[in-house]
């Protein structure tokens, strides 16, 4: 058995993502076969299998970070024979040592390099014996799962039966379960349980720096002013079931988040004192609106925007949102979409917030702060009333915007919100 | 003739000079004419040679992808995209010409007789350079952007010198000729500027060839130059040529002209090969993060092999035999090439380097030396 160590794909890398396997134990595997997709700092990177043979083991799971040093995957080599139970060292590369002080695996077996000198001869995984009928999960009124996933997603607080099950025989995979956590967690928190009582070191670097960066220039150059609004949302909420039926709409989301955006580019045509861009000297007001939308994927916060959004109508900016949405998520934002922005929504309603006071884009003006919608007892003509309410929240830069043209365009989202009729105006 | 735009809106200017269509059918642009005859009467030999030089580079550079991604070399430095072009600058040469060559001059190297293992000794980091230059006429592989531009103008002064006051005949038979091989992105570099005014003012016998394969990395060639390099040939005082350097013909015959001119002393002169960098730029560079893959099938559709291919199989009757043998041959170029740098020790060690980089003594190197060896023990200890 050979193990092949990840070596440095890149110049200098340090560590790399497990993206994909494309092989599991017991698969049989030609030389320069693409055994699976890394992620590095810099790219998305295929991994050629460097022997024929049957693949042994994988020492990391998706999601896993590997040390470039760090055993990475085992081979029965054919055709060889003699068995070479020592790691293959990295032959070239500024990797780290196995001792070296890095980021540790976030997740999956914690096994470094050193400790598996002597690995431990094993047997591959047997294939699943082949099952007549398929179980499927719907026939019982139970998920099915293997009690350590269970565990997995109970530790997370997940409710089983609503994770979409890709196992063979219909159950809920640890992969599924990873996938949710993915999805549902900021890629800033580090998975691993670290021990109480100890504290945690991680290495800032990629998107988090990037982050990290434009926050700190953005907060202390510009003076940010903050203001709230409360909005009665009940209307919006209404529309949008009007509009879910329309079949215009059949194939986009649609969601509050669509009207807010609508309402966003027009308020910005009406003020844009929060649709601009401070030079020192000069600044400029900006007559178009490049809508940009606040996104977690997994890399981290990234801000791409939708150009020209004042020129869209509803359908268009909803397909937009759902493009620019999807991209996004699959790591495909081109980087034409993270320039040019003029104004941005985070819509941190999704995380169950009320009200925030988000830091400017870099080189923007104005941020709306997007909160959560929830039924409250509201009055109306003096009588208390069950309403949809929300409270949108906004930065501005003090330098361009005072407190009256924060009131103006907040006004007119607000407005919009109340009585998304007025978009046909 | 094979105008491909790109979204980037780059375009084969139209001075370019071309030959072959796309798909291998004689079909001469414009400003071809003048090169026409000399590029359809290359006889079939020499086109069959360069599509053998670009076949087998192609697929030794999928191998140097693998062995880079099975941890074998440091870096890799694809020329897919680029074969043509060096395929017609190689072959305008005789042996006794002398090649400065990038990084990526890999059908360059093989049209030399250069060992594929020779080539990726210099990829593991394992030597200096990969092979002996005096072997071969051809200096190592420059890392540093242009830094071989004034060397090959220098060199050219010399070669200058030593045929002072040689007949015309004796220049045709024995001249020789260094050509300075470089790209769009090293065009930007200030070396270059002063290799060609000094090539200009000595009269040096030198040929510029740039591959302007687009992209300096992540810069597209739009932002490297607002005019077509070649132009840049008359501010210094000598002709400049643009070829479509995906045409094998075409640039084969262009620098036999380019060549021949520097070779009866006629000075320096420049040529500009457009081509596309079809791969990354190396193995640490992922180009969807700033092309598209729209682009990249548009300029699929250029590809010189496929050209060259069609182009053997029409005007001279090539057939899949031919195809067949010279596929075989890469892939058992391949194979050995495996067998003699997968796991290949290090010929050198690092602590060895140290002496390596002056003849003579020199107390900065010493000085480094002395910190690693106290760093190695205190790694031991």
């Amino acid at each position: 058995m050979k193990i092949f160590t990840l070596p440095d794909v890149g110049e200098g890398l340090t560590e790399a993502d497990v993206a994909n396997w494309m092989v599991k134990a017991g698969d049989t595997v030609a030389v320069n076969q693409v055994i699976a997709e890394i992620e590095t700092a810099k790219s998305l990177v295929e991994i050629p299998s460097p022997w024929a043979g049957v693949v042994q083991e994988l020492y990391a799971e998706v999601g896993d970070t590997v040390n470039v040093g760090d055993n990475f995957i085992a081979i029965n080599v054919t055709a060889t024979g003699d068995d070479e139970e020592a790691p293959q060292a990295p032959l070239v590369g500024t990797g780290p040592k196995a001792d070296t002080p890095g980021r540790r695996r976030r997740r999956g077996r914690p096994k470094a390099a050193a400790e598996v000198e002597t690995p431990v001869e094993r047997e591959p995984e047997p294939e699943p014996e082949p099952v007549a009928e398929p179980v499927k999960s719907d026939l019982f009124a139970k998920v099915l799962a293997k009690p350590p996933v269970r565990k997995l997603a109970k530790d997370h607080g997940l409710d089983l039966t609503t994770i979409t099950p890709t196992g063979q025989h219909g159950e809920v995979t640890r992969s599924d379960v990873n996938a949710v956590l993915k999805a549902d967690t900021p890629a800033t928190t580090s998975a691993a349980p670290v021990a109480a009582g100890e504290s945690e070191t991680i290495k800032v670097s990629g998107v988090r720096k990037a982050t990290a960066k434009a926050v700190t220039e953005s907060y202390t150059s510009a003076p940010h002013i903050s203001v709230f609004r409360q909005v009665d949302a009940t209307r919006t909420m209404e529309y949008l079931e009007t509009l879910k039926k329309h079949p215009r709409f059949e194939n986009v989301r649609v969601s509050p988040l669509l009207v807010l955006a609508m309402a966003v580019s027009q308020a910005a045509l009406n003020t844009p004192q929060a649709n601009a861009t401070w030079h020192e000297d000069t600044y400029s007001l900006h007559h178009y609106v490049n809508l940009g939308l606040a996104a977690a994927t997994k890399r981290g916060l990234i801000v791409p925007n939708i150009k020209n959004a004042h020129e869209m109508n509803q359908l268009q900016m909803a397909q937009a949102i759902q493009e620019l949405t999807s991209r996004a998520r699959d790591g495909k934002t081109q980087p034409a979409e993270l320039t040019g922005g003029t104004i941005t929504i985070t819509n941190i309603g999704v995380l169950g917030l009320d009200a925030g006071t988000p830091i400017l884009n870099p080189g923007e003006s104005g941020i709306i702060a997007f909160g959560a919608i929830r039924q409250q007892p509201w009055v109306v003509n003096g009588q208390l009333e069950p309403r949809w309410i929300t409270t949108l929240g906004g930065s501005f830069d003090h330098r361009i915007v005072d407190g009256v043209e924060a009131g103006a365009f907040l006004a007119d989202v607000a407005a919009i919100l109340e009585e998304p009729a007025l978009l046909i105006s | 003739m094979s105008t491909i735009s790109s979204p980037t809106g780059h375009q084969l200017p139209e001075e370019a000079i071309g030959v072959l269509s796309t798909d291998g059918f004689i079909d001469p642009t414009e400003s071809a004419k003048a090169f026409v005859d000399d590029a359809t009467a290359i006889d079939h030999e020499r086109v069959a040679e360069m599509y053998r030089l670009m076949a087998n580079t192609r697929r030794i550079d999928q191998e140097g992808v693998n062995l880079q991604r099975q941890g074998q070399l440091v870096l890799w430095t694809p020329s897919v995209g680029q074969e043509a072009a060096q395929a017609g600058a190689v072959t305008a040469l005789e042996d006794r010409d002398w090649i400065f060559p990038t990084y990526r001059e890999h059908v360059m190297a093989r049209g030399r007789g250069i060992p594929d293992e020779n080539v990726f000794d210099f990829f593991r980091g394992a030597v200096h350079a990969g092979w002996m230059p005096n072997d071969y006429n051809m200096q190592p592989y420059t890392v540093v952007l242009a830094a071989q531009v004034p060397h090959a103008v220098g060199y050219g002064w010399g070669i200058a010198q030593q045929q002072r006051g040689w007949t015309d005949a004796r220049r045709a038979k024995e001249g020789r000729v260094a050509i300075a091989c470089f790209g769009d992105g090293a065009s930007t570099e200030g070396d270059i500027h002063e290799a060609m005014v000094f090539a200009a003012s000595f009269d040096t016998p030198v040929v510029f060839f740039i591959q302007n394969n687009y992209w300096a990395i992540s810069t597209p060639f739009e932002v490297q130059s607002k005019v077509p390099l070649f132009k840049r040939a008359q501010g210094y005082g000598f002709d400049g040529f643009a070829v479509d350097g995906n045409d094998p013909i075409a640039t084969a015959a262009v620098m036999d002209r380019a060549v021949d001119h520097a070779r009866r002393g006629g000075g320096p002169v420049l040529v500009e090969a457009h081509t596309y960098r079809m791969g990354a730029h190396t193995t640490a560079d992922d180009p969807t993060k700033y092309r598209t893959s729209e682009e990249e099938a548009q300029y699929a559709q250029a590809d010189p092999m496929v050209r060259t291919e069609q182009y053997l199989r029409r005007r001279f009757d090539y057939t899949d035999a031919f195809f067949d043998e010279v596929t075989g041959e890469g892939e058992q170029l391949a194979a050995n090439l495996r067998e003699k740098i997968v796991d290949a020790p290090d010929t050198i060690s690092l602590r060895e380097k140290f002496d390596l980089v002056y003849a003579e003594e020199h107390s900065l190197v010493e000085a480094q030396a002395a910190a690693f060896d106290r760093w190695m023990e205190a790694e031991d200890a």
